[in-house]
């Protein structure tokens, strides 16, 4: 395996065995713009003849007519979270049909879901393409036992390799909250309703072969919201159940009481402020925990009082973010994912809060995503770097154990990308010299809100600038993190054995921006 | 010396609050060897802050130490561990006269003297407890110039006085109004005491207006989720600043004119006047308030 | 310091941690926690220096280590070795 440095100094593949070549990672955009003109990978056309029921007697039944075959791909969406009961399911019949040497490439695994890691070493997967690894599996993975080619991707990064055909699809089974005997889908009814489908839909349009599962039925036609249409489902699989709601909705979300959490919170707020961005139409994304939640209630107090409303939210919803849409704060809500059941009957009830699909939401290679219209975004991190990279997938022992989401893709795409951690967690410092991963480029990422001091990008002097003005803790993020060292002590660095790749890292254009190697 | 509005009890056998303590926010914080720590644990919270005095940096915060009193084994060694590591404050609690202080004070500059510290550097801040303490508050604040607050303790103030602590706080009426008195009288600072309900933020906000309305010059809390609402009540209200502003102008116009009297509007001001307009105009600092902001 | 028994000090709570030291002839350190490899040196070089301090050529020290800074992990050994030096 041939190995070269990526411009942040990173050792990657060239190619990755059984998947393909790479290219290193250069610059946020510079691969965009070359790609323009290029044609997108043929999709096969899913010509049928007329029908008026398309349920399969079984799920057997409907893996044997999809024709799927051993080293074919599947793929799954993970909206359901830990409630999901349908890859479980699937893999549970496709090891007991012999299915062999499968590609598995969910748009990410539930943190529940230790069953993948039977079914790789029981060679029912050998390989993985998702977004993140955690768990059982991480450690499955971390620990070199098993050695499968395994791509990280981001959010926009899997619709935009799927739309280019890097991944190709074979047979997508998607858990299906409702659906009717033509294959008509919506996630926002039914007991195992999840809100938006949007990984799901991206999938429904370029897989080779579609099977909804689904485990509530309903009169033809569905009605009044139609996710995924009929014309993109080859089957249908009535089981009895496609999830555990109880584990679906992580319910409503608190918001923290943690001193460190609510200060980072508050300080980046005061960030937002003091860069201006909290304008009248501003655009916005958090997270749906910890400190990036908590910054959305100083935010919302500030809105409240100075009458702003902001155009809309976007991103991974949960309910902090769908009430601030109903008290009418941000005109619109872009879902791609739902987090919680007050936003799955938010979507259902309020036209502006619109379900999106991965590519609408982050996808690099077209015209527009909508990452690229936010003002702000607060993103959580595992560990950063003296040159603001991010790592948001692997532990301080190396491990798997994150999930690249949407972090690459809304960091590169807003107008202020702000990440939110405490400087040192469990005794050890978060900021490093060299973070362990980098999953998000330090060149997208403009400021580090941390509970002792703002570390904000050389590469915007003019908030530095403001951010002074407001008397707000700018730190440089070397003295920070020398502050913190003095602390804490300095952790011996892990040492990795770079001959053994256990995960190529994919940029969200397709270029490799690092690699997780075996630690030794 | 800054206004110092909040101060946030810490338990000091509790390493995970104290190596926060410079981003709750709070203006002084109070390190706790007396009633936050268990007896078996008493000599391991001793070497906890003592460890913590003598290499965190606190940055600006006012730390002060809560000792275990003159009447328990542990005064001795608690003084002994802590003085040398120079809080900026020791409080002392259970205060019941001068003795008390006079006691301490010998204590404190023995080890002052020992460690080649300057005389004095070590303030201390009386904790008024009890009625006869209350009674002889005023003879405490003035004992030593090492005394630089008295400080009310409620929940052991009304236990002495066999009543209930409630939160309207009649039952603390009187006693407040003393210590604030003898304090301002004494020239010290004085702190309220801390607010229990850690759901109740409204009742914290409504008790800390009326201390700041009684003349206290803080409040001491027990989270650091209340530090903000304690801060609210103290913010002064625009038309006093600009009041403030005009006394502090003729002031310094009147100094600089060599004038004995100093007028606003055609009316005499008094020296404590001027000091109150001082002391607004530095909490408003605290704000982010700055001169010909209001 | 002379070390006269076995002694404990310090929490299971995170951000502290649980001291054992108990009297031996040489240094024996026992350090388990989350991030137990990482911070291998430097909380060897911080029991060394700790040590040293008290005069102590020996002794047996295990530190279960729950994140603790290394002012607690100084403070909770130094509180259990007197601890094990008093009579």
């Amino acid at each position: 395996m041939k190995n070269v440095i990526n411009s942040l100094g990173r050792l990657v593949p060239t190619e990755v065995p059984g998947v393909g070549a790479f290219m290193p990672y250069s610059a946020p955009f510079d691969r965009i713009a070359a790609m323009r003109g290029a044609a997108a990978a043929q999709k096969p056309l899913r010509a049928a003849l007329p029908s008026r029921d398309k349920r399969a007697a079984s799920l057997r039944a409907a893996i044997e007519n999809s024709g799927l075959q051993d080293g074919m791909t599947i793929s799954f969406h993970h909206h359901l979270r830990n409630g999901d009961a349908v890859i479980p399911m699937v893999l549970a019949e496709l090891q007991a049909m012999g299915f062999k040497g499968l590609t598995f490439a969910p748009s990410s695994i539930p943190d529940a879901h230790d069953c993948v890691a039977d079914y790789i070493k029981s060679g029912l997967i050998n390989k993985l393409y998702t977004s993140g690894v955690r768990g059982k599996l991480g450690q499955l993975l971390s620990s070199g036992e098993v050695d499968i080619p395994v791509v990280i991707r981001s959010h926009g990064g899997r619709a935009r390799a799927i739309e280019e055909g890097s991944i190709k699809i074979d047979v997508a089974f998607l858990a299906a909250p409702s659906c009717d005997c033509l294959g008509n889908i919506s996630g926002c009814t039914g007991p195992s309703a999840c809100g938006s489908l949007g990984y799901a839909i991206t999938d429904a349009r370029n897989a080779a072969h579609v099977i909804a599962v689904t485990d509530n039925l309903v009169e033809y036609p569905l009605s009044p919201k139609i996710s995924i249409p009929q014309y993109h489902v080859d089957q249908v699989v009535t089981v009895e159940s496609i999830g555990d709601p109880a584990k679906i909705a992580t319910g409503a979300a608190r918001i923290t009481r943690s001193p460190v959490d609510l200060r980072i919170a508050q300080d980046s707020f005061r960030l937002m402020k003091a860069a201006e961005v909290v304008r009248p139409g501003f655009s916005f994304q958090m997270g749906v925990g910890g400190a990036s939640l908590a910054a959305a209630v100083y935010l919302e107090e500030y809105m409240a009082e100075k009458g702003i409303t902001g155009s809309f939210g976007l991103g991974g919803v949960g309910g902090y973010m769908a009430a601030m849409h109903d008290k009418g704060m941000f005109r619109t809500v872009f879902d791609v994912q739902s987090f919680d059941a007050v936003v799955t009957k938010s979507m259902a009830a309020n036209p502006s809060h619109i379900e999106i699909d991965a590519s609408w939401y982050a996808n690099p290679f077209n015209a527009g995503a909508l990452v690229n219209n936010l003002d702000c975004v607060i993103l959580a991190a595992l560990e950063v770097d003296t040159d603001f990279n991010v790592n948001v997938l692997t532990g301080n022992d190396g491990v798997l154990r994150g999930a690249s989401g949407g972090h690459q893709d809304t960091a590169a795409g807003a107008a202020l990308s702000i990440v939110v951690l405490p400087s040192f967690r469990g005794g050890v410092p978060s900021i490093k010299d060299k973070v362990t991963t980098i999953t998000t480029p330090g060149e997208t990422v403009d400021a580090i809100v941390t509970e002792r001091g703002i570390c904000i990008n050389s590469r915007r002097p003019e908030i530095t600038e403001a951010a002074r003005k407001a008397k707000l803790p700018v730190i440089e993020i070397t003295d920070l993190k020398n502050e913190i060292e003095k602390l804490t002590g300095v952790p011996k660095p892990i040492e990795f054995n770079y001959d053994k790749l256990l995960a190529a890292v994919e940029y969200r254009d397709g270029t490799l921006i690092d690699g997780v190697y075996a630690a030794k | 010396m800054k206004a110092t509005r909040s101060m946030l009890y810490i338990p000091g056998d509790a390493p995970g609050m104290i190596q926060h303590a410079p981003i709750f926010g709070c203006d002084s914080i109070l390190l706790d060897l007396e009633d936050a720590v268990a007896l078996t644990e008493k000599d391991s919270a001793r070497k906890m802050v003592a460890t913590f005095l003598s290499r965190f940096d606190f940055k600006d915060l006012f730390v002060t130490v809560r000792i275990n009193g003159a009447d328990t084994e542990f005064f001795e060694k608690d003084l002994e561990a802590v003085v040398p590591c120079r809080p900026d404050a020791v409080r002392l609690p259970k205060c019941n006269g001068p003795q008390d202080i006079l006691a301490a004070d010998r204590r404190i500059s023995e080890i002052e003297e020992k460690n080649g510290i300057e005389p004095g550097t070590v303030k201390l801040h009386a904790m008024i407890e009890t009625a006869l303490g209350l009674e002889r508050c005023f003879e405490t604040a003035t004992a030593s110039p090492r005394v630089t607050a008295l400080t009310i303790g409620g929940q052991d103030f009304t236990a002495d006085m066999g009543v209930q602590k409630t939160k309207e706080g009649r039952e603390l009426f009187y006693a407040r109004c003393r210590i604030v008195a003898a304090a301002h009288a004494a020239g010290v600072d004085s702190y309220d005491t801390v607010w229990a309900d850690l759901q109740d933020n409204e009742g914290l906000l409504r008790e800390s207006k009326e201390i700041v309305g009684l003349g206290f010059t803080g409040k001491a809390c027990i989270h650091p989720s209340q530090v903000a609402t304690i801060h609210k009540a103290f913010i002064p209200a625009e038309k006093e600043l600009r009041r403030a502003l005009r006394v502090v102008e003729a002031a310094e116009a009147a100094k600089r004119e060599g004038k004995g009297v100093i007028s606003v509007d055609g009316k005499m001001v008094d020296a404590p006047v001027v000091a109150r307009s001082v002391h607004l105009l530095e909490l408003a600092e605290l704000y982010g308030i700055e001169r010909g902001g209001f | 310091m002379k070390l006269l028994k076995n002694a404990a000090a310090g929490t299971l709570e995170s951000s502290d941690c649980r001291v054992c030291v108990s009297p031996a002839d040489g240094v024996i350190l026992e350090y388990n926690g989350a991030n137990s490899v990482i911070f291998a040196d430097r909380t060897k070089k911080l029991v060394d220096d700790v040590l040293k301090e008290n005069d102590l050529s020996g002794a047996k020290i295990t530190i279960q280590d729950q994140g603790a800074i290394e002012i607690t992990i100084r403070a909770r050994l130094e509180c259990a070795l007197e601890r094990a030096a008093e009579e």
